[in-house]
């Protein structure tokens, strides 16, 4: 490993040193006198502006530019061109007879992406802890050859939302490998991407296949800061293994299963690319999540009528959900870190 | 045997002699190669249908291998026909090709003797395969349908895209770890407070801005948002904490440039992050799809996963060249994390993001 890491930065020295000092020269420059007119004090302000215009531009003041676009009807995208029209948009998407029936919804597609969501989230989560947390525990293990299982679990984490969809949709096609290999072991095939009911399953099935990876590294993070005494302990007492796992590795795994938990949901609810690939969000809606919505709304509207207003309107209830998230997440990391302060 | 079977077991498992064997020893193995199988197997089945023939790929049930049917050109028929290994009424067995399926029979004629054509049952017969591998369906899309051109658009948005991030990150980063200045802890606040806001809750706004500065169906709309991130910026920080305050102050005794002290001596130093950060960078950039799915809808400037996706959407039936074309697209990953997966796996814990 150190080898490749020398070789790595050989490399890097070498391909990018020349005209890269030259760049930083040319920058010297500038900013040299920059420095001689405002001191050495203020140049930190130099240094943040360009990270910080970015982050401005593309992100604060999208925020506000949001909330502008939710209250403005028309689908112009100038706001010259647009009008004020207050609540109409939230009006519109929380016009419901019954929130839990999609159906009785002026705007049933936004509630259908919101049921999906919901349904999809706690199911993948929820699959998400218990498979992270038993691929981690047995990656922790003494084996044989663990680096490499370490690896292959965590592969198709890098893999594109694109590639991955593509992979699958080729897998579970009415006429795929998968019901091939049903059928000739005497079962009747499946629809797995154009059953509604079935469509579902894949998406979740699909999802964890590539996300797997990434949560079972956190988990494993926290398996190897367990102190080993403990273990030596238990060991010592003759406690079964079931008995330690239960009472020692799960209730100090604990901190790093609800990182798992807030971290999956937050990702879980902003699910787009690999179903939108995979399944497009049909058949008719029945996988088409929140974020399908807020694009097809906003971007890729059959109608050609791009309502960026509404779009926005859906953008900033999936900001308020995302935020709730995020608290609680605050939250428990800094409950975790007042009890470690305790300690 | 027995001395050699607990042998065997004893490597497998590394367990001293005398312990006892748990469920749990024997179902790890049990879920690894399950694991194995599971996350392995898409790829190497995408991998085999991408060499082979239209045909083969249409097949089912199909074949592992990119094993295709022999075609033959017979006299007096313009098209290439199928080969069959038949069993003739009488039993004994030759080599046919079909002209035309009807039904449960079909209608094959001798490619040697082409003035004899034959009705066979379909359950009486055979293809006969051998292994070729299609690289055509890897080099068609290269030609006819621009994937060049995707290729080199998906290489300029990564290189360009991880450069600025690189820069502007690690000078952000270098301002947050090393001075102390009056508004510091609100910079750290602001950005920190960024990693909250996610691009998918922002799309309409961003794609507002874009269009104002006129970069729709133009590669910097998809380079420039992205291009500050929370993410490098706190990894950097955290790498740059932990450089010795020495080394600046005697940089600065020498009348070093503040600027200076920055790439001279803090970028070099951090070379590790910085690395991990452009693996990540690289890997956002290339993986990237929703945002430029948004920002792209000419063709000349699609990058290559918005291409495949479009490709996909438009040609169905044409499978042969789009699992061809996503093997192009995973091949620059899967290289990348063959080498540097240890990097990116250290990231991952030490940040908690990708």
């Amino acid at each position: 490993m150190s080898n490749i890491r020398i070789n790595i930065k050989n490399f890097f020295i070498r391909v990018f040193n020349i005209p890269f000092a030259f760049l930083m020269h040319a920058i010297d420059i500038i900013m040299w006198p920059i420095q001689k007119i405002i001191g050495v004090r203020n140049m930190p302000y130099i240094f943040l502006l360009p990270n910080l215009i970015f982050f401005g531009l593309f992100v604060i003041v999208p925020l506000g530019v949001n909330v502008a676009f939710s209250v403005t009807g028309g689908d112009e995208l100038l706001f010259a061109d647009r009008e004020f029209s207050g609540a109409k948009h939230y009006n519109y998407l929380f016009d419901c007879e019954n929130y839990l029936n999609a159906n009785s919804c002026t705007e049933d597609f936004f509630w259908r992406g919101v049921h999906n969501t919901i349904f999809f989230v706690i199911f993948q989560v929820g699959l998400m802890i218990f498979f992270s947390l038993l691929t981690a525990v047995i990656l922790n293990k003494k084996i044989i050859g663990r680096g490499f299982f370490r690896s292959v679990f965590f592969f198709p984490v890098l893999l594109s939302p694109v590639v991955v969809g593509l992979i699958w949709q080729w897998i579970l096609l009415k006429n795929g490998i998968l019901n091939a290999f049903i059928e000739a072991n005497g079962g009747d095939k499946f629809s797995f991407l154009t059953d509604p009911g079935w469509a579902m399953t894949s998406s979740i099935f699909v999802s964890i296949w590539a996300h797997m990876g990434f949560y079972t590294l956190i988990v494993l993070a926290g398996l190897q800061a367990i102190p080993p005494n403990l273990y030596e302990a238990a060991e010592m007492d003759g406690t079964s293994r079931e008995r330690t796992f239960f009472r020692i590795t799960l209730p100090l795994l604990m901190p790093n299963l609800l990182v798992v938990f807030i971290l999956a949901s937050i990702k879980g609810v902003q699910t787009f690319d690999e179903i939108y690939v995979l399944t497009g969000g049909g058949p008719g809606t029945s996988t088409s999540l929140i974020v399908q919505y807020i694009f097809t709304t906003g971007f890729a509207s059959s109608g050609s009528v791009q309502n960026f207003g509404l779009a926005a309107a859906a953008s900033m209830v999936l900001g308020i959900v995302l935020l709730l998230l995020t608290l609680i997440q605050l939250y428990l990391s800094r409950s975790r870190e007042n009890k470690h302060q305790e300690i | 045997m027995g001395n050699t079977a607990s042998l065997v077991k004893n490597i497998v498992t590394q367990k001293k002699y005398k312990e006892k064997y748990h469920w749990t020893d024997y179902f790890s193995y049990f879920y690894l190669f399950l694991g194995v199988f599971l996350m392995f197997g898409p790829i190497i089945w995408l991998g085999l249908s991408s060499v082979k023939t239209l045909a083969g790929i249409q097949e089912y049930p199909p074949t592992i291998l990119p094993l295709s049917q022999i075609q033959v050109e017979v006299d007096g028929y313009e098209k290439p026909l199928s080969l069959y290994n038949v069993t003739l009424e009488d039993g004994s067995t030759t080599e046919l090709a079909e002209i035309k399926r009807v039904g449960i029979t079909s209608k094959m004629v001798d490619p040697k003797d082409t003035e004899q054509t034959y009705k066979i049952p379909i359950d009486k017969r055979e293809k006969i395969r051998e292994f070729s591998v299609q690289w055509d369906n890897y080099l068609d899309p290269l030609r006819k349908y621009n994937f060049l051109l995707y290729f080199k658009n998906s290489i300029f948005v990564t290189v360009i895209a991880t450069i600025i991030t690189l820069i502007i990150n690690s000078m952000a980063a270098y301002a947050l770890s090393i001075y102390e200045f009056r508004g510091k802890n609100i910079a750290l606040v602001f950005v920190i407070g960024t990693l909250l806001i996610p691009l998918t809750i922002i799309l309409v706004p961003v794609f507002y801005v874009i269009a104002n500065f006129g970069m729709i169906n133009s590669l910097w709309g998809v380079i420039l948002p992205g291009a500050a991130t929370p993410t490098g910026v706190f990894l950097l920080r955290q790498y740059m904490l932990t450089l010795p305050r020495e080394l600046i102050e005697a940089a600065r005794m020498d009348h070093a440039s503040e600027w200076a002290i920055y790439w001279r001596i803090v970028l070099p130093l951090s070379i590790p992050a910085i690395a991990v950060l452009a693996i990540f960078s690289i890997m956002w950039r290339w993986n990237d799809f929703l945002w430029p799915l948004i920002v792209l809808s000419k063709s000349e400037v699609y990058t290559l996963q918005i291409a495949l996706n479009a490709f996909h959407g438009e040609l169905t039936s044409q499978w042969n060249y789009v699992l061809a074309m996503t093997m192009v697209t995973l091949l620059p990953i899967a290289l990348i994390f063959t080498y540097l997966q240890k990097f990116i796996t250290t990231g991952i814990a030490s940040t908690g993001m990708k």
